[in-house]
């Protein structure tokens, strides 16, 4: 897995990719983690070059979703590949979190 | 058709695990979807082994075989070091996904999927291992290419 991590505007994009699974899903939470601590409120995470992702990248989000409400953040997900959103769409996750097609819409969200 | 693989417990390995399988399922004519979950199933409860059963401990081993039959395929996972580990009341209780949420858990929810993507998932404990069986039907596309 490889994180690149930029600002635009007001958001604060984290790409992903390559694979997400239970070695590499620690690094994608402390990506997150750093963001919060900086205070950014719009987070947006680029899943255009995400291969895979397994329940330990899946439960980085779950986790953080009280937080985000809790805080007002703004957090969406974009970019997905139909085999990698229906890994979210298979416990219904996709209800839970804003999960979009493009940036504009994450930017929306 | 049998296929095998034995992987050492560390999580670096589980890339290895999924390719393996993805490699098996080719003989399928299944879409990207259906095939990323089937590797999905077999990653997690992998996972499940070197994390908890086997402590991280890459010293120990776990086994994936894939019995490719007509109209299904069945996946068995040996754990061989499992004498403090009893997975079978992890599958009779799954927490809700509220639950998950308002207690903020990064985990409890690989062997939901595993539940959600077979048709039957089974898991035989004694004589210092746990053998998990998890099965999946295709009733209308399946190929053999071997």
């Amino acid at each position: 897995m490889q994180l690149y991590e930029k600002q635009d505007g007001k958001y604060w994009i984290i790409e992903v990719a390559g694979d997400v699974d239970a070695s590499s899903a620690i690094h994608l939470d402390k990506a997150i983690e750093k963001a919060l601590q900086a205070n950014h409120t719009h987070i947006l995470i680029d899943g255009t070059k995400l291969q895979y992702i397994a329940s330990a990248g899946l439960g980085v989000f779950v986790s953080r979703i009280e937080e985000f409400n809790d805080n007002g953040v703004h957090f969406a997900i974009f970019g997905l590949s139909e085999k990698v959103k229906n890994v979210f769409q298979i416990l219904g996750l996709d209800k839970l979190l804003h999960i979009v097609t493009d940036l504009q819409q994450a930017k929306n969200a | 058709m049998i296929h095998y693989y034995k992987a050492n417990c560390h999580t670096q390995n589980l890339k290895l695990i999924r390719e393996f399988v993805k490699v098996v399922l080719r003989d399928f004519a299944l879409s990207d979807t259906e095939a990323n979950q089937l590797v999905l199933a077999v990653d997690e409860v992998c996972t499940n082994i070197i994390s908890h059963s086997a402590a991280n401990n890459p010293h120990k081993t776990l086994e994936v075989s894939i019995i490719q039959e007509d109209d299904r395929i069945e996946f068995e996972i040996i754990d061989q070091y499992s004498e403090h580990f009893d997975p079978t009341g992890l599958l009779k209780v799954m927490p809700s996904l509220q639950h998950i949420v308002t207690e903020r858990r990064k985990g409890g929810i690989g062997l939901m999927l595993v539940r959600n993507i077979m048709d039957e998932v089974e898991v035989d404990t004694g004589n210092a291992q746990n053998i998990w069986r998890l099965r999946k039907s295709f009733k209308q596309h399946i190929v053999h290419t071997a």
